[in-house]
């Protein structure tokens, strides 16, 4: 027996992130938690160092609330359509005021699966001749114990907070995803507390039928939040498409300073939560983001034994 | 007869790169010109490749050509999709991977890339997006294609940041360094852009073996920061077909994002 994690945003966030935190809000384009990345905002968290493979819009409008001081990150920008600009005013020039520590995709990756499996340092064979460990002094070659040449090693990342989204989870946070898994179970594993946001939530026997498909066991999370449509403008495969109209305005949007402290004002600090936002959204903006057509699994059978 | 269907240079930059494909099996696909460029191959000279996505994809049959390369479509009938870990781990760094298809900001004539800053790293001018999988895929699928628009801040005697290795400082010196770090990378064998078609000679400088109808060496030399080398046998590229057009134009990219 176990007893419900499930909580608001509003709880989740007050108990579970604190100033001064690393969080990691993961989601490789796919299921990124953009309520609660604006549930942060709204509480008013300070010095936050944000971890994310592609920072993506929702860190361009948490350091544009004021909420981070530094960036971990292997690709900052606007997938298709340009920079994130509210964090390029604040890293260019000699007025550059956030700290970087910037790596390639499998060296964040590589982080993480350190953090999770409790390694010092995770191997591989990326770096070599570029200027990325001169950029970041982290980064160091080492040489293999075994006499077989030199890697790079990147050190372990474990996140105060990591914070994911996924289709579904049970009340004991159990988690099943599906679509891009980006680095999701990594990031959670090397947390010392996660949160779960979902689109559903499911009785203990829906994940109990399907236990390849669960990618977070329950035992390291901290709290479920239930928050249909949780991602927008990100996206939920088999639920609701991403939004890339909105990825597209954010652009002019986020280049001019006063537009984007209005957007947050309209779009963050005025609403509630994220019921606010959908109402605001609009049943017709989110009736043109469901699939086309549904596209099923065809179902396993996992057999019984007794 | 037909008349000739005028078309644009990014038209023209995007089927040339596509048939540099052919005979191609596994294909690692970058964000931007080199995903429009990979699905027109997929869907024309290359039939068999298995389109790799970083975001954790292998044999992705996209249904359309999304904004940005993490698309729910590249899921829908791939397949496989894995973690990000399993794609740049086993995939990847296990050597499955024939092309790394990348775009850039800036290169040079050895083809390293750089993607992270324009000026000094601490204080840029321009804070690009960085590495994202470049780096390791430079390194590790077995030879580097790059589509990018030539111009004098693109083609540079000397990059801001080396973000991705090409040929070093030349061929000679590279595989040596490639052999003794244990590389599965051969490093670039192909630069398409709107005005060409490069490739490799034996000391690893680049070579402009093709001219786009339209293209000019006068144009080709105003756009390169160092003086280009050019093939005895510099041929003519064949025009983009009606074939090539229409799947451009209708399928792949109706809005005009990359085409225009």
């Amino acid at each position: 027996m176990s007893t419900s994690k499930v909580a608001s945003m509003h709880d989740a966030v007050a108990a579970i992130v604190r100033d001064g935190d690393t969080v990691a809000i993961e989601g490789f384009t796919h299921l990124i938690s953009f309520s609660a990345g604006h549930e942060i905002i709204r509480q008013g968290r300070r010095d936050l160092t944000l971890a994310r493979m592609t920072p993506d819009l929702i860190y361009d409008q948490m350091v544009a609330a004021g909420v981070a001081r530094k960036l971990i990150f292997s690709w900052l920008g606007n997938p298709g359509v340009g920079g994130l600009n509210a964090i390029r005013r604040v890293t260019e020039g000699p007025a550059a005021s956030l700290e970087l520590e910037e790596y390639s995709h499998f060296g964040m990756v590589a982080r993480y699966t350190a953090g999770a499996a409790n390694l010092p340092f995770f191997p591989l064979r990326s770096y070599f001749e570029t200027d990325l460990p001169v950029a970041n002094p982290l980064i160091r070659p080492i040489d293999s114990p075994y006499g077989d040449g030199t890697v790079y090693a990147v050190p372990p990342l474990k996140p105060d907070v990591t914070i994911v989204h996924a289709q579904r989870a049970d009340a004991n946070g159990d988690t099943q995803a599906w679509g891009l898994l980006g680095c999701q179970k990594e990031a959670a594993f090397a947390a010392e507390r996660v949160i779960v946001v979902v689109e559903e939530l499911v009785d203990e026997a829906v994940i109990r039928a399907d236990p390849n498909r669960t990618i977070i066991p329950g035992l390291i999370v901290d709290a479920v939040v239930v928050e249909p449509w949780g991602a927008h403008p990100s996206y939920v495969q088999g639920t609701y498409d991403r939004d890339n109209r909105f990825y597209l305005d954010w652009d002019p949007i986020s280049r001019d300073p006063a537009a984007t402290d209005a957007w947050l004002a309209d779009w963050v600090h005025g609403l509630d939560g994220r019921a606010d936002y959908i109402e605001k959204l609009g049943e017709q903006r989110l009736a043109s983001l469901r699939p086309s057509a549904p596209a099923p699994s065809g179902s396993v059978d996992y057999g019984e034994y007794r | 007869m037909n008349d000739p269907v005028p078309f644009t240079k990014s038209e023209m930059m995007i089927a040339a790169a596509a048939r540099e494909l052919a005979g191609q099996r596994v294909c690692f696909v970058g964000v931007g010109l080199p995903n429009i460029a990979v699905n027109l191959a997929k869907r024309t000279v290359a039939p068999d490749l298995e389109l790799v996505y970083e975001a954790g994809v292998f044999g992705a049959r996209p249904a359309r050509l999304p904004l940005s390369i993490g698309d729910p479509t590249i899921v829908s009938g791939a397949t496989a999709a894995m973690s990000m870990f399993e794609l740049f781990a086993f995939y990847l760094q296990g050597g499955l991977v024939d092309v790394g298809f990348l775009g850039a900001a800036q290169i040079d004539r050895f083809g390293n890339i750089n993607t992270t800053v324009i000026g000094d790293y601490d204080h840029p001018t321009t804070r690009l997006p960085g590495s994202g999988g470049a780096c390791e895929i430079a390194i590790n699928a077995r030879q580097i294609f790059v589509i990018m628009r030539q111009s004098k801040r693109s083609f540079v005697g000397k990059i801001d940041f080396r973000t991705s290795p090409g040929n070093l400082g030349g061929a000679a010196n590279a595989e040596r360094i490639r052999r003794e770090q244990g590389w599965l990378g051969r490093g670039p064998s192909v630069v398409v852009t709107d005005l060409g078609i490069y490739h490799f000679d034996d000391d690893g400088e680049m070579r402009l073996d093709s001219l786009h109808p339209g293209a000019s060496l006068e144009l080709v030399r105003e756009t390169i920061a160092w003086e280009p080398r050019v093939s005895p046998d510099l041929a003519v590229t064949p025009a983009p077909t009606n074939a090539e057009l229409d799947l451009m134009r209708v399928e792949l990219d109706p809005g005009g994002a990359y085409i225009r």
